[in-house]
């Protein structure tokens, strides 16, 4: 940073002190390169295999495959319907009781999953309805033979629904909340019943949500590569993702691997597009809606039925989670704790973690400051790189972190350091991938620190270092931090990119689970879920705390 | 910063300056008189805020030289310009207590000398901030929180104040003892001082001279006393008494 040796008190002439747009242009300039070389490569990578093998990349196209594209929209339809029907009705009985007993708790709750790594979800899934689970036993007495276990299609839907309901609830939630309080008074005051009040007030606003809502939830399950890679079973009930995986791994077949990637580029730029069609925010808020008084008057009959879908939502979600702990409980944890496996996978996965979020903070920082220095300079309209900087770095999820890894791993494939690679991989697309939510925690604040206090600081002569460290650190903490521990979390729990380039010797503690849970030692599994569990609801936590407290 | 500069004011000049946010193009060319008050006055967007901008140095002029002290300043950063500016908010920062936002006047690094800590304080008693200097700003009422800025003002010691519209969200009682300290600091220091105001009354109590803005251009510019008197030019006569009567409508 310039200025760190600056004449404490003087008329230096160097524009730089007063102006600092040019340095932070240039670091957001940097930021968008770095991405652009990541998501480059990888696209490259896939074309010059394309290319070298186009008849093994156009023999591709078989029945196979379109079976796995048909499977792919097919289980993201019915885990959308799945989450987004019962979400409205649930997420409308939440709002027609604010004062229903633990509704702060039930909505913390539904935050949780949104927190949880998949493969840990996947293990809790398994422990409750496994062919071992904890319910097994009563389900095959119920259905009078042996619980075959959830696997196949009804397992990535438990799963999909688990991740997707809460979320679905939280954000109707939202929508509902956005009624003005007077129109609940209004309906009231008219007398309008529940069927009513759903259809002439309540419905509406779902309606408008509801594309968007459904949008989204689409392209997580259609992206969605840890549940179907531990839940699906076979090749009835593969996914894109799950097919790219394999054929880099298994079959090794970079060329059919290349068309499925390309496949799966095109089916989520189609929906992304569909979705910022729809006005969907790609980023997802994890602030909790805050319960406003309302008018309505709500009979016996109702609010029996209301109270009885929140408790089956609240089970559904709840059953999982209680899975996890009390399987990872069971497990025989102090000979994990002592198995240096766990030990070297631990810290791998910390020390990455911890790069990949300083790298998603320090590019979301870049871009927040290039954006707010351009728009500050500007005639009227955005130029290029502010657009890029703003609304086109949430665009970095249209690629999933599977394809980025599939693209390197094709183009270093016959590399001494393709394994050696894993680290890298592992910490720059997972640090790609957290970038929108860091700057969804980071911008606002920088935003609004920038418009309060640039003009003082030129006239101050506060730049460079000294403004860095007196002024924005202290504003800004609190939301690095935030992205921060998100960035963290996500990365600690991903499974996509060290699925393909983990080896013996690179293992994070999602590779160890998977690996554990392939050689049949379902308890080290379970306790590994529990260990990473809490590693990414710890960090959660954290990200919340700092996200909602104001500064001192 | 040169020594001519240190005591006493410096004159502003604006030198044929052109500017424009996009189609409103703005024109000045005046000049300030040293070591005393000018009252700026004009209806909204007719330049004031920008006026000060461009001699504060946030702006840049499209053509024209602003010149402090008779030296051309039109290219030198904000902080290298000889001139000391009180936003009407914003002045402090949040996060810094009253004695750290005063010191920054002094060093941008806060790494103050004893000399410069007894400056610091020296313009706290000033200012009547003495034993709030650990207080941060959320603490402090909105006439404090002016007083640390003119504090700060006092530590930095520049030629030249910018005054845009500093006490414009103050009650009426708490504004005169705002301006009859700027008036004392000002008998003190005889800086140049450029005061954006919408009061008349402020402007008639503090300044000397009187420079009245329209469209982006001085309409007309002289001493405060014959502004104010029936030989006052017609547009500014109409635009206080546009003020007077919008006050007698919302009073009653």
């Amino acid at each position: 940073m310039a200025g760190r040796d600056e004449p404490v008190r003087g008329t230096s002439r160097h524009p730089t002190s007063a102006r600092g747009w040019d340095g932070r242009i240039l670091a957001g300039i940097l930021a968008l390169a770095a991405i652009a070389i990541l998501v480059g490569g990888a696209f490259a990578g896939l074309v010059i295999e394309g290319i070298r093998d186009l008849s093994g990349a156009i023999a591709a196209f078989d029945a196979y495959l379109g079976r796995i594209v048909r499977f792919t929209l097919w289980q993201a339809a019915l885990s959308t319907a799945l989450s987004i029907v019962p979400a409205i009705f649930v997420a409308r009985a939440l709002s027609r009781h604010p004062e229903f007993p633990g509704r702060a708790i039930i909505l913390r709750l539904f935050a949780l999953p949104l927190a949880l790594p998949a493969i840990v979800a996947a293990l809790g899934i398994l422990a409750l309805l496994g062919r071992a689970g904890y319910l097994a036993s009563p389900l095959s007495a119920v259905s009078g033979g042996t619980w075959p276990g959830i696997y196949g299609l009804s397992g990535i839907l438990v799963a999909h629904v688990f991740f997707n309901l809460p979320l679905a609830t939280r954000f109707f939630l939202e929508a509902l909340d956005t009624l003005p309080a007077d129109q609940w008074r209004l309906a009231s005051q008219l007398g309008m019943g529940p069927a009513a009040s759903f259809r002439l007030v309540e419905w509406p606003t779902l309606r408008a949500a509801l594309p968007a809502i459904a949008g989204l939830v689409f392209m997580l399950c259609i992206t969605s590569f840890t549940i179907v890679l531990t839940l699906g079973g076979g090749p009835a009930a593969t996914t894109l993702e799950v097919a790219i995986y394999q054929a880099l791994r298994f079959d090794f077949d970079p060329a059919r691997a290349v068309t499925f990637t390309l496949l799966q580029i095109v089916l989520t730029a189609l929906v992304m597009f569909t979705l910022t069609r729809l006005g969907a925010n790609a980023a997802i808020d994890s602030s909790l809606p805050v319960a406003q008084r309302k008018f309505v008057a709500i009979g016996t009959g109702e609010a029996v039925l209301n109270a009885a879908l929140i408790a089956l939502a609240l089970i559904f979600v709840a059953g999982p989670i209680v899975a996890t702990a009390a399987a990872g409980l069971e497990a025989d944890l102090s000979r994990l704790a002592a198995d240096p496996a766990v030990h070297q996978a631990t810290l791998t996965s910390i020390v990455l973690a911890v790069l990949s979020a300083l790298l998603s903070v320090a590019i979301a920082l870049s871009l927040a400051a290039a954006r707010q220095a351009l728009a500050k300079r500007r005639a009227k309209r955005a130029g290029f790189v502010e657009t890029l900087a703003g609304t086109g770095a949430g665009f970095v999820l249209v690629v999933p972190p599977i394809v980025i890894g599939a693209g390197w791993f094709v183009l270093l494939r016959h590399s001494d350091f393709l394994f050696a690679a894993a680290p890298i991989m592992v910490a720059t697309v997972n640090a790609v991938m957290a970038m929108p939510f860091a700057i969804r925690a980071i911008r606002p604040a920088y935003d609004t620190a920038a418009e309060r206090n640039d003009r003082l600081c030129a006239q101050l002569g506060l730049a460079g270092w000294n403004r860095a460290a007196l002024i924005d650190w202290p504003v800004l903490r609190r939301p690095i931090a935030t992205g921060f521990a998100f960035a963290m979390a996500l990365s600690l729990g991903d499974l996509g990119v060290i699925a393909l380039f983990g080896s013996d010797s690179v293992q994070t503690l999602p590779y160890l689970l998977l690996a554990r849970l392939g050689s049949y030692r379902t308890d080290d599994a379970a306790g590994l879920a529990l260990l990473l569990g809490l590693l990414c609801l710890a960090l959660m936590f954290v990200a919340d705390r700092f996200g909602k407290e104001k500064p001192a | 910063m040169n020594d001519k500069l240190q005591h006493g004011g410096a004159p502003v000049r604006l030198d044929d300056v052109r500017f424009s946010y996009g189609e409103a193009p703005m024109r000045f060319d005046v000049a300030f008189r040293p070591a005393a008050i000018t009252a700026l006055m004009g209806s909204s967007g007719s330049g004031k805020s920008t006026l000060l901008n461009l001699v504060a140095g946030f702006e840049t002029p499209a053509s024209g030289r602003v010149l402090i002290g008779g030296e051309d300043v039109t290219a030198l950063p904000p902080a290298a310009r000889p001139v000391s500016m009180i936003f009407q908010e914003n002045n402090l920062f949040a996060h810094l207590d009253v004695e750290k936002n005063v010191g920054l006047g002094r060093s941008p690094s806060l790494r103050l000398t004893v000399e410069d800590r007894a400056a610091v304080a020296d313009a706290l008693k000033r200012t009547g901030l003495a034993g709030k200097q650990h207080r941060l700003p959320r603490e402090l009422s909105g006439g404090e929180r002016q007083r640390v800025a003119i504090a700060r003002i006092l530590v930095r010691n520049r030629p030249v104040l910018l005054l845009d519209e500093p006490f414009g969200s103050l009650g009426p009682a708490l504004r005169e003892d705002m301006l009859d300290l700027l008036t004392e600091v000002q008998a003190e220091r005889k800086m140049t001082v450029l005061f954006v105001t919408h009061q008349p009354e402020d402007a008639r109590r503090v300044a000397a001279d009187m420079v009245f803005l329209e469209n982006g251009a001085v309409a007309a510019a002289g001493p405060a006393e014959t502004f104010f008197s029936e030989a006052g030019p017609e547009a500014f006569k109409h635009y206080i008494g546009g003020q007077i009567t919008e006050l007698a409508r919302k009073r009653t």
